[in-house]
């Protein structure tokens, strides 16, 4: 890599389950201004953007064109990238790639979505095979709870466990003012709350949320003239693993596997248990919290429930998980992979205000896709090697 | 190959102005499936992984793969969920005909996971591991919906 990266502002807007108060550049230009305004630039200052939320959401494609008044976008670089849930973090590492490359010093990325404008789940299964996929398929959930129903059966997990990363991140949430759902439950109530896809309750799932986040990236020329102490970008990984759904490992996300050993191996992390600070998973539904970090190495397999039921990644715990109430509490779909990387960039800034987490050296955000595809990055508060 | 008809995709009843190839491998197996009632793979010369549905390239080893293994008609449930909620099959345009089992079958001699329905008569006997057969339509029209379900045969 050329040049080195770093995040030096960031900006959300309060996000809803419904905005009709504006429309999708509007939504945009809200993350936008308030990005410039954590890094005290301006519009002029930035040379590049890159921007994307997911495809067929809302029924209006293009969203590089269309939203350039409020993006800022009009006559410079952008470019738009969408690969489903992945998005927002497919759009921080294209950042990262553009400023890493050396061609552009300051680049803004944006990721947007109004799910309250869109058929979330039809846009969803435009995702997937039209002759082997779509017969049986029923959006996101459909995979997600044969992953966790395969979990449950090769582990002995339960129903319960899954209920109490729930209460944790839904506790959470009530520290963070941009989530969308903050209201604490308890493990009756998401046990008696009606069951969506066997394992899977109302209340392991995450709400589809109306909202935008924006971030700055800059280069190791700039960043610390422009932010004192900005998140430096460790590493980034990407992967897939599957063409048609049953080609998956269910139990396991391979790919999370395999493209947080990459991070690991990047950045010399040996235990990532006691070395990382704080993680800001990209997890839709509760056994997520279960299965994903045993794919991280945090814990063995099988060993994520007892982990999470001693408190270890509550606030306060040895590694926190989601101080922001994660995606269980807010999903502007395209926006939410970016909200994973800007949480983790204001908790390596100490800008996480009720919700930081002391003395963060190492921070994890990810993002993942429809199901089975992961992307990642590794933030840090030490300038790397 | 000499392709002598088309093979129709089905919406139901609803008409959508999209025709996919299914490709060679998969023509294959939906003639194979709709004259014969047999469930054709493909097994990669290099890591012996037998892939069902099948396909020309087995990504992890990023070989041509051209050995057709015939698998099942029984296997086993590999992993599955039953659907509780009522949405609209952007398909069809219809509602789902919820509870509906979502079965990720695991025909013997295969190594990928099968997505169909499974009946969902007896919930009971639905777990990860019964053994399973094949429903088959009537009227086999070379899709996906040869095939009307699996049904637990423990």
């Amino acid at each position: 890599m050329a040049k080195r990266v770093a995040i030096v502002g960031t900006g959300q807007t309060f996000h809803k389950s419904h905005r009709p108060d504006v429309n999708g550049q509007e939504l945009i230009n809200e993350a936008v201004r308030r990005a410039l305004a954590d890094a005290d630039l301006k519009m002029k200052d930035i040379d590049a953007i890159v921007i994307g939320n997911m495809d067929h959401f809302e029924g209006i494609n293009y969203v590089d064109c269309w939203s350039v008044d409020g993006s800022g976008a009009t006559m410079k670089p952008i470019i738009k990238l969408t690969t489903g849930g992945t998005t927002g973090c497919t759009v921080a590492i294209g950042g990262y790639h553009l400023v890493g490359s050396g061609m552009f010093d300051r680049v803004l990325i944006i990721g947007w979505e109004k799910n309250s404008e869109s058929d979330t789940t039809g846009a969803i299964t435009t995702a997937f095979d039209p002759v082997w996929d779509r017969l049986v398929f029923a959006g996101a959930i459909s995979g997600l709870a044969a992953e966790a129903q395969a979990y449950i059966a090769r582990y002995g997990a339960s129903e319960r466990d899954g209920a109490r990363v729930s209460v944790r991140d839904r506790k959470h949430a009530m520290n963070n003012p941009h989530a969308q759902l903050r209201k604490e439950v308890t493990l009756d109530e998401v046990l008696a709350s009606p069951m969506l896809a066997d394992p899977i309750h109302l209340l392991d799932v995450c709400p589809r949320s109306d909202g935008a986040c924006a971030v700055i990236m800059a280069s190791e020329d700039v960043a610390e003239k422009i932010c004192p102490k900005p998140d430096w970008i460790w590493a980034t990984a990407s992967r897939h693993s599957y063409s048609y759904l049953g080609d998956a490992d269910y139990g396991r996300l391979t790919s999370m596997r395999e493209g947080s050993q990459e991070l690991w191996k990047k950045a010399g992390i040996k235990e990532p248990r006691k070395e990382l600070d704080v993680i800001e998973l990209y997890q839709p539904y509760s056994f997520g919290g279960l299965i994903w970090i045993e794919d991280m190495g945090i814990v063995g397999p099988g060993e994520a429930p007892r982990y999470i039921w001693d408190g270890n990644t509550d606030m306060g715990g040895e590694l926190p998980i989601n101080p922001s109430g994660g995606v269980i509490a807010t999903n502007p779909i395209g926006a939410t992979g970016l909200i994973r990387c800007a949480e983790a960039a204001m908790q390596v800034m100490g800008k996480a205000e009720g919700r930081q987490v002391p003395d963060v050296n190492f921070a994890f955000s990810s993002g993942f896709g429809g199901c089975w595809w992961t992307d990642m990055i590794l933030h840090g508060k030490k300038k790397p090697k | 190959m000499t392709q002598t008809e088309n093979i129709i995709i089905e919406s139901g009843d609803a008409v959508q102005p999209f025709s996919y190839s299914v490709g060679m491998h998969g023509s294959k197996f939906f003639t194979e499936l709709r004259d014969n009632r047999r469930f054709m793979a493909v097994k990669c010369p290099k890591c012996k992984k037998v892939y069902i549905p099948p396909r020309g390239v087995c990504g992890e080893c990023f070989v041509e793969m051209k050995d057709w293994v015939e698998v099942g008609p029984q296997g086993v449930i590999g992993t599955f969920t039953i659907l509780r909620f009522a949405f609209i099959d952007p398909e069809t345009g219809a509602q789902k005909p919820v509870p509906y089992g979502y079965g990720f079958i695991k025909f013997d001699g295969a190594d990928t996971l099968f997505q169909h329905y499974i009946s969902v008569e007896d919930e009971t006997k639905i777990k990860i591991g019964a053994r399973v057969e094949p429903v088959f339509s009537k009227d086999r029209k070379g899709t996906i919906r040869d095939i009307e379900y699996f049904k637990v045969i423990d």
